[in-house]
């Protein structure tokens, strides 16, 4: 094809000329901003994603210029593509929004709500997507389903109770590793993310199942109840790694390096790479490389002020300078008291970001040896 | 120059009046008001030994809530932190062993959990914040103290004790001796 013609589609009043066969989704995130409806399955890294979780329906007013008949009912915009002329309404629907607020209260049916405990807090999708478009209140009144903790290998720690079957992992865990280890049994609500016959999952690559999991149903065990990410400072940084692309964000607090993960566009996505490839990393990266000298230090990670992961984080800030020191003529402030002298907390001789997993009472007992 | 209130007055210049140059009358005057103050109500209290009432929204030194069974109820979600504006609360949390379950109500607790009482303001930010019920202003008033570090609380200062091994404890803190 010589000229590719481009389709026009319309979505909340916005223009845009798209390629045939982009999805609704897609040219909707071209424009940004509220128009693109939220995703919590959908990956655009990861082929086959999306249809699974209904969030992001949108109502289609007219379907295209040679057949301009309204779509009967709302469509998923992840598995649906465009036409040309096709018009679409997203949050200027009431229908979508309706609908939407029910897909919430749906997918929050067996949701824990343990939030306060969930590593994944603060950068949940679940959370912004309920906080955006969900309702205050839920109408179910029965047991919740609950599923034991389950270790997913060493490194990956698996909340059944908190999944809502995106199905994201097991594409990852399909079309990043050559073989694929697990995947989903039974149906419908006793479905769950399992490995057969508790087979841990040793391929480089599954460590971003932890990345593409919308919510805290897989996290990492490394960082697990180590800080809130609210607390922690991402900073990019690449290194040298044999096995992947080695561009990382380093969560830090402090000097410590607590955790490490890919680096996320605005979409929760896992970036592209200059060469189209998508900057998955390794597991050795991810879980073993907990000092700053493994890595070079780009600059601080760009967070969306409205994430509460920015707060605390000015940016083009003037810090003013010491003048007690010029005015005392070089004599330093005495200082009155050295907090770590009365602190417990965050003391210099214990690092929490080098326990292996998750600290326990041992950690925190002085009367017992330390095991490094 | 414009006013800037209506209430300024302009100082009064004129030379005393008779009446003024005499003083007498006026002292008079100011010993009467003074004198009567005798047979007012007394508005001050004698502290230590008397107590004013406290509002009920009183804010003073925090407490960590346990729950009927006497586990914490703190989880370590880190939402006081975040939210106090004095940045007075640090923390560290650590996962719940097998057989600690009577100690902590949830899997993640708060193994270390600090106040800087030098750095707090009282605004009760974090009692808001919190989603587990686990800390509260009380109504008492952070004691005074000669040396800096008295101020840093842990968990052991802000714990409440106990209601099943130390019921009587409890009660007296809650001043139903």
């Amino acid at each position: 094809m010589s000229e590719q013609q481009l389709f026009k589609v319309t979505i909340d009043n916005i223009t845009i000329e798209v390629a045939p066969g982009t999805s609704i989704l897609e040219a909707a995130r071209k424009i940004g901003g509220d128009v693109a409806p939220p995703a919590m399955c959908f990956y655009s890294k990861l082929k086959g994603s999306g249809g699974k979780c209904r969030t992001c329906l949108v109502e289609v007013s007219k379907g295209s210029e040679k057949d301009p008949r309204p779509m009967p009912k709302l469509v998923a915009s992840c598995r649906t593509t465009v036409m040309d002329g096709m018009e679409v309404k997203n949050i200027t629907s009431e229908r979508v929004v309706d609908a939407r607020a029910g897909v919430v209260e749906m997918l929050l049916i067996n949701h824990p709500l343990d939030c306060p405990i969930c590593d994944q807090a603060g950068e949940c999708h679940l959370q912004d997507l309920s906080y955006e478009h969900g309702r205050e209140g839920t109408r179910y009144e029965f047991q919740r389903r609950t599923f034991e903790k389950h270790d997913l290998g060493e490194y990956i720690q698996l909340h059944m109770t908190r999944c809502i079957l995106c199905y994201r992992c097991v594409f990852t865990a399909d079309q990043l590793t050559n073989k694929r280890e697990h995947g989903i049994l039974s149906r419908g609500d006793h479905a769950e993310i399992a490995t057969y016959i508790e087979k841990s999952l040793d391929n480089d690559f599954i460590g971003n199942v932890i990345d593409v999991c919308p919510v805290g149903a897989l996290t990492d065990r490394t960082f697990r109840f180590k800080n809130r990410v609210w607390f922690l400072k991402p900073v990019d940084a690449h290194r040298d790694c044999p096995t992947c692309s080695g561009q990382v964000t380093l969560w830090y607090r402090g000097d410590e390096v607590f955790r490490v993960t890919a680096r996320k566009d605005e979409w929760g996505e896992v970036e592209s790479l200059p060469d189209g490839t998508t900057a998955w990393i390794c597991n050795t990266c991810r879980f073993d490389k907990k000092h700053t000298g493994d890595w070079v230090i780009e600059g601080p990670r760009k967070i969306s002020r409205h994430s509460v992961i920015s707060q605390g984080h000015y940016v083009g800030m003037h810090k003013p300078e010491e003048t007690i020191e010029k005015v005392l003529h070089g004599r330093k402030p005495r200082l009155m008291m050295d907090i770590h002298s009365v602190s417990q907390v965050n003391q210099p001789n214990i690092d929490l970001s080098q326990i292996e997993g998750p600290a326990h009472s041992d950690d925190f007992n002085p009367a017992l040896p330390k095991k490094d | 120059m414009q006013n800037l209130t209506h209430r300024s007055k302009d100082v009064d210049r004129r030379p005393l009046s008779l009446w003024e140059k005499m003083y007498i009358p006026s002292v008079a005057k100011g010993m009467s008001i003074t004198f009567g103050h005798m047979f007012k109500k007394v508005p001050t209290i004698r502290y230590p030994e008397e107590t004013r009432p406290f509002s009920p929204v009183f804010r003073g030194l925090h407490v960590l809530n346990r729950d009927e069974e006497g586990r914490e109820r703190c989880t370590a979600c880190g939402l006081c932190a975040v939210a106090c504006p004095a940045e007075a609360i640090t923390m560290e949390a650590a996962e719940r062993k097998a057989g600690e379950e009577n100690l902590y109500r949830e899997e993640k607790y708060a193994a270390r959990y600090e106040i800087n009482m030098l750095r707090c303001i009282f605004c009760g930010l974090c009692e808001e914040a919190c989603p587990k019920d686990a800390i509260y202003l009380s109504e008492t008033f952070a004691p005074s103290n000669y040396a800096r570090k008295g101020f840093i609380y842990g968990k052991e200062d802000l714990l409440i004790p106990d209601p099943k091994t130390q019921a009587s404890d409890l009660a007296a803190a809650k001043g139903q001796e």
